[in-house]
C-alpha cells in the first residue's frame, strides 16, 4: 500500500514489477507444489504415479497405500505416545517456565541478573552427548517415558522471550495497586499477570507443542522400547529404514517383487507423509499469527 | 498510601495495611539482616524461579560437570564423573585418528555453506516480499513460504528420498526431462551438499524472514517519497535504504547462527546417511553418537564432542568481537 506510489512509473519499473511477479510465482510454486504432490500422489495409483503420469490430478484413485497405514498398529501407537508427550510435556514446560519468567521479570529482585546469566550461558556452551546420556543413565530416565518430558522442560530461548513480555507489558502501575489492595507475588501472579498475558502463553505453548510433536533425538538417543517411541521414530522406520509393511509391501531394498513392491513402498510413504503432517498442516493457518508474534517478541532485545 | 509513596514500588509481600509498615531500605545493607529481609520480602520470587533453576541445574549443569570424563578414563562404577584422570590422552587420539581431517572437512564445509546460503536466501526473500503490493498478496506469500518449517526433520528426509529416488522420484525424472539422466542424488557424494543445503533453505528461509520482514515495516515511508522524489529507481531504494535499515537485525543473527556453526544439523544429516555418502555425511556430531552412544566408547565420544564444543564457542566469540569492532552491534 505504501509502495503504491512506486508503481508503474517508468519503463524500470514496469520491468521490475514483471521481474516480481516472475520470481514470485516460481519461489510459491517450488515451495507449495511438493507438497501438493504428495497429497495427490498418496491417492493416485502408485504405478501411475511411478511412470509419471500424475502431476497436477490423481490419477485412478486407489486408497490401498491408507488402508496399510490404517491396519498397522505402530502407526496408532506412535500416535498415542505422541500425543502423550505433547500434552503432558507442554504442561510441565509452561508449568516450569512461566512462574520464572515472572519471577526473573521483576526488576526490584537483584539476583535476576546472575539469573539470567546461569539460564543464557547454556544456550552457548553445553555438556554435549555422553555426559547427557550418562547422566539420564544414572536418574534410571533411559527407556522411561518421562525423558520426553523432564530434561526438555526449560526451554531458555521461550524463556527469554516470556520475561521480556512480562517486563514490557504489564504496566508497573497495576502492579502498585495490586500491592496497595494486599496483594502478594503470588497472587499478582495469577490474578493480573496470567490473564493478561495470554498472547505470550499461547505464543510459546505452541512452540513447546511443535517440538513436542516435531521430537526425533530423544527417541532415537534414549529409548530403546519400541512401545515407549513416539511417531517420528515409526515415521523414521517406514520413510528412511523402508521396513516393510504387514500387507508385504515395503522394503524397497528387498530382491523379490522389486518395481512393483517398491511402487506401493512409495505409495505407503506418500500416505504415511500426509497422516503424520496433516495435524500440524490443518492446525497451521490458525495458529501462524501466534507464531508470527513469538518471533517478534523474540527479536525485542533484552 | 504514605507508605508506598516514599520510596520504590513496594514489593507485595510486604502488606502495607496490617501494622507498622518495616524500615523503608536504606541502601544496600549487608550480611544476615540483609539476607533475612531478602528472603522475607522475595521468597515468593524464588520459590518461582526454583522449579526452572534446578531443570537447568540438572540438565544443562550437571554435564558440563561430566565434561571432566574426556579427561578420564571411564569406569563404569564412576560413572558420569569417570575414574583415573588420563589428561589429553582422548584428544591426541582423535587429532592423530585417520578421520580426523575428514570429519573436519565435512563438518566445516556443511556448516559454514549452510550458513552463508542460510543467511542469504531469508535475506533475499525478504526484500523481494516487501516489494510485493497489496497486504493480502503480500500474506499470502509469507504464510505459504514458512508452511514447511512446521514439518519434522523425518518427514523431509522421507520426501527427499521419494523424491529422489532413483527409479521414480518426482525430482529424479525432472532432472531427466531436462538431460540430466541416470543420476541418484542421495547416493552421489558431490550431491549429498547440495541437497543438504537447498533442503534447508527451502524448509526455513520463510520462516526466519519473518524478522527481516518486521524490519523493512519499520523503515519510515518518508525514505521512500524522497527517494522517489530524487529518480532512484526500485533497485537503487533496495540497496539504499532497505539493506541498510536489515544491518543491525543481520548482524545479531548472523553472531548467533555463527555459534552453532559445528553443531547444526545432527538429526538431519543423521536421517541423510547411507553408506554411500558417508565419505561426506559423516560429521562431528554423528560421530560422536556413533562412538558413544553405539560403541559405548564414553570418554573418547565426550572428547569429540567437547572439542566440537569450544570450536562453537570460539566461533561465537570471533563473530562477535568482529561485529563489535565493525558495528557496535554485538551480543555482549
Amino acid at each position: 500500500m505504501r509502495l503504491s506510489s512506486l508503481k508503474h512509473r517508468t519503463p524500470g519499473d514496469i520491468a521490475f514489477t514483471i521481474g516480481l511477479v516472475v520470481t514470485c510465482t516460481v519461489v510459491l510454486f517450488v515451495t507449495l507444489y511438493p507438497i501438493y504432490f504428495v497429497v495427490i500422489a498418496s491417492v493416485s495409483d502408485p504405478t501411475m504415479v511411478a511412470t509419471g503420469r500424475v502431476w497436477f490430478i490423481p490419477q485412478g484413485i486407489s486408497w490401498f497405500g491408507y488402508e496399510q497405514i490404517l491396519a498397522d498398529q505402530r502407526i496408532w501407537t506412535g500416535y498415542r505416545n505422541t500425543i502423550l508427550y505433547t500434552v503432558v510435556g507442554t504442561a510441565v514446560n509452561l508449568l516450569v517456565t512461566l512462574p520464572a519468567a515472572y519471577a526473573l521479570s521483576r526488576r526490584e529482585f537483584r539476583p535476576r541478573k546472575v539469573l539470567m546469566f546461569f539460564f543464557a550461558f547454556t544456550m552457548f556452551f553445553n555438556g554435549g552427548l555422553i555426559p547427557m546420556y550418562l547422566l539420564l543413565r544414572d536418574l534410571n530416565l533411559l527407556d522411561n517415558w518421562l525423558v520426553f518430558i523432564l530434561p526438555t522442560a526449560v526451554n531458555v530461548y521461550n524463556l527469554i522471550i516470556a520475561r521480556a513480555f512480562f517486563e514490557n507489558s504489564l504496566p508497573e502501575e497495576l502492579f502498585e495497586a495490586a500491592t496497595i489492595d494486599g496483594s502478594n507475588y503470588f497472587q499478582f501472579f495469577l490474578r493480573m499477570a496470567l490473564p493478561l498475558s495470554m498472547a505470550i502463553i499461547s505464543v510459546i505453548g505452541l512452540y513447546y507443542l511443535v517440538q513436542h510433536w516435531n521430537d526425533f533425538f530423544t527417541g532415537l538417543v534414549f529409548v530403546r522400547d519400541y512401545d515407549k517411541q513416539p511417531l517420528q521414530i515409526v515415521l523414521r522406520d517406514i520413510l528412511i529404514s523402508n521396513q516393510a509393511f504387514s500387507g508385504g509391501a515395503g522394503g524397497s531394498g528387498g530382491s523379490g517383487g522389486g518395481s512393483y513392491a517398491q511402487q506401493f513402498a512409495d505409495q505407503i510413504k506418500y500416505g504415511v507423509i500426509v497422516v503424520s503432517t496433516l495435524p500440524v498442516i490443518v492446525l497451521y493457518p490458525f495458529l501462524q499469527r501466534y507464531f508470527e508474534k513469538g518471533v517478534l517478541i523474540g527479536s525485542v532485545k533484552g | 498510601m504514605t507508605a508506598t509513596t516514599t520510596g520504590p514500588a513496594r514489593p507485595p509481600g510486604v502488606v502495607p495495611s496490617r501494622g507498622p509498615a518495616p524500615d523503608p531500605p536504606k541502601g544496600r545493607r549487608t550480611g544476615v539482616p540483609a539476607l533475612r529481609r531478602h528472603v522475607h520480602r522475595y521468597w515468593q520470587l524464588w520459590v518461582m524461579a526454583l522449579p526452572a533453576i534446578a531443570f537447568v541445574a540438572i540438565f544443562a549443569y550437571v554435564p558440563m560437570y561430566g565434561l571432566q570424563l574426556a579427561f578420564r578414563e571411564f569406569d563404569f562404577a564412576a560413572g558420569l564423573t569417570g575414574g583415573e584422570w588420563v589428561g589429553l590422552k582422548y584428544f591426541r587420539q582423535f587429532f592423530e585418528s585417520p578421520q580426523f581431517w575428514t570429519l573436519m572437512r565435512n563438518t566445516v564445509v556443511i556448516s559454514m555453506t549452510t550458513l552463508v546460503v542460510g543467511f542469504v536466501a531469508p535475506i533475499a526473500l525478504a526484500l523481494m516480499v516487501n516489494q510485493v503490493i497489496g497486504r493480502r498478496r503480500k500474506r499470502f506469500l509469507q504464510t505459504a513460504t514458512y508452511l514447511p518449517h512446521f514439518i519434522s526433520i523425518v518427514v523431509i528426509v522421507g520426501m527427499l528420498q521419494v523424491f529422489l529416488s532413483p527409479s521414480s522420484g518426482l525430482i529424479t525424472r525432472v532432472a531427466e526431462m531436462v538431460g540430466v539422466s541416470g543420476s541418484n542424488f542421495l547416493g552421489d557424494t558431490s550431491a549429498f551438499v547440495p541437497v543438504y543445503v537447498i533442503s534447508e533453505v527451502w524448509q526455513h528461509a520463510g520462516w526466519n524472514s519473518i524478522i527481516y520482514l518486521a524490519a523493512l515495516a519499520s523503515v519510515d515511508t518518508q525514505l521512500y517519497e524522497a527517494a522517489r522524489i530524487d529518480g532512484a529507481g526500485r533497485f537503487t531504494i533496495i540497496r539504499h535504504i532497505d539493506i541498510p535499515a536489515l544491518v543491525p537485525t543481520m548482524i545479531i543473527l548472523f553472531i548467533l547462527n555463527m555459534g552453532t556453526v559445528l553443531s547444526t544439523g545432527f538429526e538431519k544429516i543423521f536421517l541423510m546417511q547411507n553408506p554411500l555418502n558417508l565419505g561426506v555425511s559423516e560429521v562431528l556430531a554423528t560421530y560422536v553418537y556413533k562412538i558413544g552412544i553405539l560403541s559405548n566408547q564414553f570418554s573418547y565420544g565426550t572428547a569429540i564432542g567437547l572439542f566440537n564444543t569450544l570450536i562453537n564457542f570460539a566461533f561465537l566469540v570471533i563473530a562477535n568481537q568482529i561485529a563489535k569492532r565493525v558495528s557496535n552491534t554485538s551480543l555482549w
